[in-house]
C-alpha cells in the first residue's frame, strides 16, 4: 500500500528522529511511503485560538493533497485529531465538507496505523529500559487511542512498562494556551512529571512529540534526569 | 486585556505557586475520583447510562416550554405560587417582596448555586435580613465571607485546622481536630436559627414537569429543616432544572450522586409538591417557587450550544479538570467555575469579559469525559473562542493568524523562517528565559529544543 504521511512542523523542524523511525519502520513493513513536501501544518493552532477562518486557509491545500490518498498517517496524536475530528468541524457547511469527511475516515495516527490498520504490533525492537507512558489527550480523548500504545511496547524486547498515577492526565501544553496561560501550564507539566518520575522510569514515552515537548522542556530546566522519547523511536530501536 | 482576565492570571499565579494549597486540592479530588470510580462499577453500564441521561435532558430542554407550563400548573393546582423572573434583578425583588411581606427578620437558606448567581444573599442582607447558611459547607464560607469554592464542595479548600480557628473566632467553640465535634459545634449554632427562621430558602436539583415537584437532595439534612421549619418556603431554580418525568429520577439521583461524590446516593431525597394541604399536619404554610431565566434562554436559542443547559450541577467536570485542579475555585471569578463555568459564563455574563476562561484551557477534554450528561464541554470552549474571534478578534492576534496561514502557504517563506530560527539559535540560547527573550512566556519554565541539524523535509530531500 502507499502511505501518505503528514509531518507536522514542530516533528520536521525539531523532532526528525521521529519521522524518520516511521518512515523507516513503515518501509520495512513492505508500504511505500508518499510524501507531501509541501505541506507542513494542519492548521490547528489558529483553530484553536478560535481563527477558523485561517484555519480553513492553511487547512485546505492539506485536504486537496490528502483526499486521494489510500491511507494518510499522521505522526502526532494531536494533529491525527486535528485531520480526523476537527477538520469536518472546520469544514462542515462549505463546499468541503464532505472530502473533510472522506479525508477523515482515512487518516491514522501512526500506532493506531500499524495496530488497527495494519494488525501489527511486533516489530522486532530492543529498548532495554524503564519506560512510562504519557497518554496525550487528543490521541486518547478524540482518537479513542489507549491500548495501542502499550500493546506495542508489550512486544519491545527488554522494555519494562510501567504506568504512572497520571498517565491520563494532560501535561498543560495546549498549543497556544501553553504560552498564554503559561503559569497554568507549568502547574499542570509539573503534576506531570511529578507522577512520570515517581514510577522511576528511565523514560517518558508518547505518540505526540508536542506533549513530549512540553514534558522534556521542564524536566531539563529542572535539571531531571528522566528523558522523554517518541513511541515511533522506540519502535525504530534495534 | 480586560480587568476580568488580569484579575484570573494574577490569581492563578497565586495559586500555582501555593504548593500547600494544590495538593489539599489535588488530594481531595484525587479521594473522589477513586469513590466514583467505584460507585460507577454498581451501574450494569455507565456508558449507557450517560447516553439515556443526555436523551432525557435533550428532551427537557428542547421542549422545555412545555415542560415549564406543566411543571408550574400542577404546583399551582397545590397552592404554590410560581414566580417567573427574566433578570437576576426581578428574582432578587420577587424574594425580597415575599420577606418583606411575611415581616421577616432571619432567613434560614440551603445550598442554592442560583442564589450565589443572582447574589441573593447580598441583597437580603442589605435590605435588613439576617441570612443564615445552613449547609456546613456553605456555613462555613459565609463566615468567612467568601463565595463557594466548588458548586458542590464549598469549602473543600480549608482543613480542619481552618474550619476550627474559624469556629473558635465566630462561635467562640473550643479548638478541636475532630471533623464529628466541628459539626456539632455548627449544628448547635444552626438548631436555633431554625427555630427563630421566619423564611426558608432552598435551590433545586430537578424540577419534576410531570407531576409538579421539586426535587432536593442533600447530605446533611439542612435542606429539610430549612424548609420544613419556616412558615413560608421558597425555592430559587433555573429553568434548566425540568425532568420530564417522575421515572427520571430513578436515573439521575444516583447518577448526580455518583458523578459528582462518587456516592450511590445522596443521604436525603426528598420531592416537594406544595405548601401544607388540608388535613396535613406539617410543612410550610407558603410555598413560593422562582423560576429564573437569567439568560438561560439566550443560551436555548444557540443550538451548537444549547446542550450546556443539560448541566445538572454535578460538579464532576470540576472534579477531573486539571486546570481546576491547579488553580483553584476562587481563581475563576464566576458562581460556576471549572469547565462548565468556562462554558456558560460568557453567555450569562458576556463574551468579550469572560472568553478568556474559555482559552484557559489545554482542551484536554477530561471534562468531557467525565459528564454524566455527556455536554461535549471542551468543543464549547473551541466554539465560545471562535465566536468571540467573529464578534471581535484582538487586532495583534488577528494580524498573528493571518502572517500563520500566509507562511504555512507558502513552502519558500517556511523555508525562509527556518533559516532565520536557526540562525536565532545561538543568540536566543544567550537571553533564554530572560526578560530580552521574546519566548520568555515559555522558557522562563521550559527549555526550548533547537532547529535540528537535518529537519525532516532536508532528510527527504536528501534521500530522494
Ligand atoms: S457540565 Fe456535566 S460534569 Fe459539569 S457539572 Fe454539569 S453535568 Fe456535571
Amino acid at each position: 500500500m502507499t502511505v501518505t504521511l503528514f509531518i507536522p512542523c514542530f516533528v520536521d523542524l525539531m523532532y526528525p528522529k521521529v519521522g524518520i523511525s516511521i518512515v523507516e519502520i513503515i518501509e520495512r513493513l513492505g508500504h511505500r511511503i508518499d510524501y507531501p513536501e509541501d505541506l507542513t501544518c494542519c492548521g490547528q493552532p489558529a483553530f484553536n485560538s478560535g481563527f477558523w477562518d485561517e484555519a480553513r486557509k492553511v487547512a485546505l491545500p492539506v485536504l486537496e493533497r490528502l483526499k486521494n490518498s489510500d491511507a494518510v498517517v499522521i505522526a502526532s496524536g494531536s494533529c491525527g485529531a486535528m485531520l480526523k475530528v476537527f477538520y469536518p468541524e472546520l469544514f462542515a457547511n462549505t463546499p468541503q465538507a464532505d472530502a473533510a469527511k472522506e479525508l477523515s475516515a482515512k487518516c491514522y495516527e501512526f500506532s493506531d496505523f500499524l495496530v488497527t490498520k495494519l494488525g501489527v504490533t511486533d516489530l522486532g525492537a530492543t529498548f532495554p529500559h524503564k519506560v512510562t507512558i504519557h497518554d496525550g489527550c487528543h490521541g486518547l480523548r478524540e482518537l479513542g487511542l489507549k491500548k495501542g500504545a502499550r500493546d506495542l511496547l508489550g512486544k519491545v524486547r527488554g522494555l519494562e512498562l510501567v504506568e504512572m498515577k497520571e498517565a491520563e492526565t494532560c501535561c498543560g501544553f495546549g498549543g497556544t494556551f501553553a504560552a498564554k496561560f503559561p503559569m497554568i501550564s507549568t502547574a499542570m507539566g509539573e503534576v506531570k512529571c511529578a507522577s512520570a518520575a515517581d514510577t522511576g522510569a528511565d523514560y517518558i514515552v508518547s505518540n505526540d512529540s508536542s506533549c513530549l515537548m512540553q514534558v522534556q522542556g521542564l524536566l531539563s530546566k529542572q535539571g531531571s534526569g528522566l528523558k522523554t522519547i517518541h513511541l515511533a523511536e522506540i519502535l525504530n530501536s534495534k | 486585556m480586560t480587568t476580568e482576565v488580569q484579575e484570573f492570571k494574577t490569581q492563578a499565579t497565586k495559586v500555582v505557586g501555593d504548593l500547600r494549597h494544590r495538593k489539599l486540592i489535588q488530594t481531595a479530588l484525587g479521594k473522589y475520583e477513586v469513590a466514583r470510580d467505584k460507585r460507577k462499577g454498581a451501574f450494569q453500564s455507565w456508558s449507557e447510562a450517560r447516553q439515556v441521561a443526555a436523551e432525557t435532558k435533550w428532551d427537557a430542554i428542547n421542549h422545555l416550554d412545555e415542560h415549564l407550563v406543566s411543571f408550574a400548573d400542577k404546583l399551582e393546582a397545590r397552592g404554590t405560587k410560581v414566580h417567573w423572573a427574566t433578570t437576576a434583578a426581578q428574582a432578587r425583588d420577587i424574594i425580597l417582596g415575599i420577606i418583606q411581606a411575611k415581616n421577616a427578620k432571619c432567613i434560614i437558606k440551603s445550598k442554592a448555586m442560583t442564589a450565589e448567581e443572582i447574589h441573593l444573599n447580598a441583597a437580603m442582607e442589605k435590605a435588613g435580613f439576617e441570612v443564615v447558611e445552613s449547609d456546613l459547607g456553605e456555613y462555613i464560607v459565609q463566615l468567612r465571607q467568601e463565595p463557594p469554592y466548588h458548586i458542590v464542595f464549598p469549602a473543600m479548600h480549608l482543613t480542619r485546622h481552618d474550619i476550627s480557628d474559624l469556629f473558635e473566632k465566630h462561635l467562640g467553640s473550643a479548638k478541636t481536630d475532630s471533623p464529628e465535634e466541628l459539626t456539632m459545634i455548627a449544628r448547635r449554632a444552626l438548631r436555633e436559627k431554625y427555630i427563630t427562621a421566619d423564611v426558608g430558602i432552598t435551590g433545586a436539583n430537578f424540577a419534576i414537569a410531570e407531576t409538579g415537584m421539586v426535587s432536593i437532595t442533600e447530605n446533611e439534612g439542612n435542606a429539610r429543616l430549612t424548609s420544613a421549619l419556616p412558615k413560608t418556603m421558597i425555592s430559587l431554580l433555573g429553568i434548566e432544572k425540568v425532568l420530564p418525568r417522575m421515572a427520571d429520577l430513578a436515573l439521575f439521583l444516583p447518577m448526580l450522586a455518583t458523578a459528582g461524590a462518587g456516592q450511590p446516593l445522596t443521604c436525603y431525597n426528598t420531592l416537594y409538591g406544595g405548601p401544607r394541604q388540608p388535613g396535613e399536619s406539617d410543612g410550610p404554610e407558603e410555598y413560593h417557587v422562582v423560576l429564573l431565566d437569567n439568560r438561560r434562554t439566550e443560551l436555548l436559542a444557540d443550538p451548537e450550544q444549547r446542550d450546556a443547559l443539560h448541566c445538572i450541577r454535578c460538579g464532576a467536570c470540576l472534579n477531573v479538570c486539571p486546570i481546576f485542579k491547579n488553580v483553584g475555585g476562587h481563581t475563576y471569578g464566576t458562581t460556576y467555575s471549572g469547565p462548565i463555568g468556562s462554558v456558560i459564563t460568557p453567555h450569562l455574563r458576556g463574551l468579550q469579559n469572560w472568553k478568556h476562561l474559555s482559552y484557559s484551557s489545554s482542551l484536554c477534554g477530561a471534562c468531557t469525559e467525565a459528564c454524566p450528561v455527556k455536554i461535549n464541554l471542551h468543543h464549547h470552549l473551541l466554539q465560545n473562542r471562535r465566536n468571540s474571534v467573529q464578534k471581535e478578534a484582538d487586532p495583534q492576534e488577528k494580524l498573528i493568524f493571518k502572517l500563520f496561514a500566509w507562511a504555512m502557504n507558502s513552502p519558500g517563506l517556511y523555508g525562509a523562517g527556518k533559516s532565520v530560527a536557526r540562525w536565532f539559535g545561538p543568540l536566543h540560547r544567550l537571553v533564554m528565559g530572560t526578560f530580552l527573550d521574546p519566548a520568555k512566556a515559555w522558557t522562563k519554565t521550559r527549555d526550548l529544543p533547537p532547529i535540528a541539524e537535518t529537519t525532516f523535509k532536508e532528510y527527504w530531500k536528501n534521500r530522494q
